[in-house]
């Protein structure tokens, strides 16, 4: 599993890789929320998840809402399709905002 | 549904029950439901569901002791069936629901997925009453 940030004006682009299980999805939860404790808003590129389980998804639910208390921005971008097919067994594809790409994502984040 | 036995699988793994084990876990069940005629995109989902099955042993079997979780894989009658078997303490099966999935809130997907994606999630008695005897069955789309 891969976590990689880089600051792209005020909003951090997070990138994943691999398979986000519940070996690693503690490291994901932590580094979103880290990330939202500074109030910047968050862009996931998700192009590179293999693999993603429920643990995954939790982190991914629990950075959203803590997002949206904090008023900041939130996306998932480019989701790789093992990732969407996830997403969508767990019908959270209506309920993230999910960009086709990383720039269309930061261009809305601002 | 009948207990197979264990030695018809065509595929068997016995592997202790933790959270770093779970990806062999996934590559022998992905292998086994290729090898069986699963579609690649059937084969995807039963990983999860699978994976979701295992993590349930680790986190609430378990718990915070060690164990082994057996694995078998059967193919057959155009299905595909997996055999989960842990040795914790039996697992109180009337507490084991999904959650509403207008909840929002982080976890309580996984017994969802598994639900969703097999057409049959089952425990049976295990032979010889230790532990608990997960069975989750797919049928193979032609």
């Amino acid at each position: 599993m891969t976590f990689d940030m880089v600051m792209k004006g005020e909003t951090a682009l997070i990138a994943l890789g691999g398979e986000i299980d519940l070996q690693h999805s503690p490291t994901v939860r932590k580094g979103l929320l880290d990330c939202l404790l500074e109030k910047r808003g968050i862009v996931v590129d998700m192009a590179e998840v293999a693999y993603i389980d429920s643990s995954g998804i939790a982190s991914l639910v629990e950075a959203y809402q803590a997002a949206r208390k904090n008023s900041t921005y939130f996306a998932l971008a480019a989701v790789s399709p093992p990732a969407l097919r996830v997403l969508q067994l767990a019908r959270l594809d209506k309920v993230f905002t999910i960009k086709a790409s990383v720039d269309e994502a930061l261009g809305e984040a601002g | 549904m009948s207990v197979l036995d264990p030695a018809l699988a065509l595929v068997r793994l016995t592997i202790p029950a933790c959270a770093e084990c779970l990806v062999e876990i996934r590559a022998v069940i992905r292998k086994a439901a290729v090898e069986c005629g699963v579609s690649k995109e059937d084969a995807g989902d039963i990983v999860v569901a699978v994976d979701e099955a295992c993590q349930n042993i680790v986190r609430h079997a378990y718990k915070e002791s060690s164990g082994m979780i057996e694995v078998s894989v059967f193919c057959r009658n155009e299905r595909i069936i997996v055999y989960l078997r842990d040795f914790a303490p039996a697992v109180d099966i009337a507490k084991i629901k999904p959650r509403p999935l207008d909840d929002l809130r982080p976890g309580g997907l996984g017994v969802h997925f598994m639900r969703t994606i097999m057409d049959e999630v089952v425990y049976l008695p295990p032979p010889d009453g230790i532990g608990n005897l997960l069975v989750l069955m797919k049928r193979i789309k032609a």
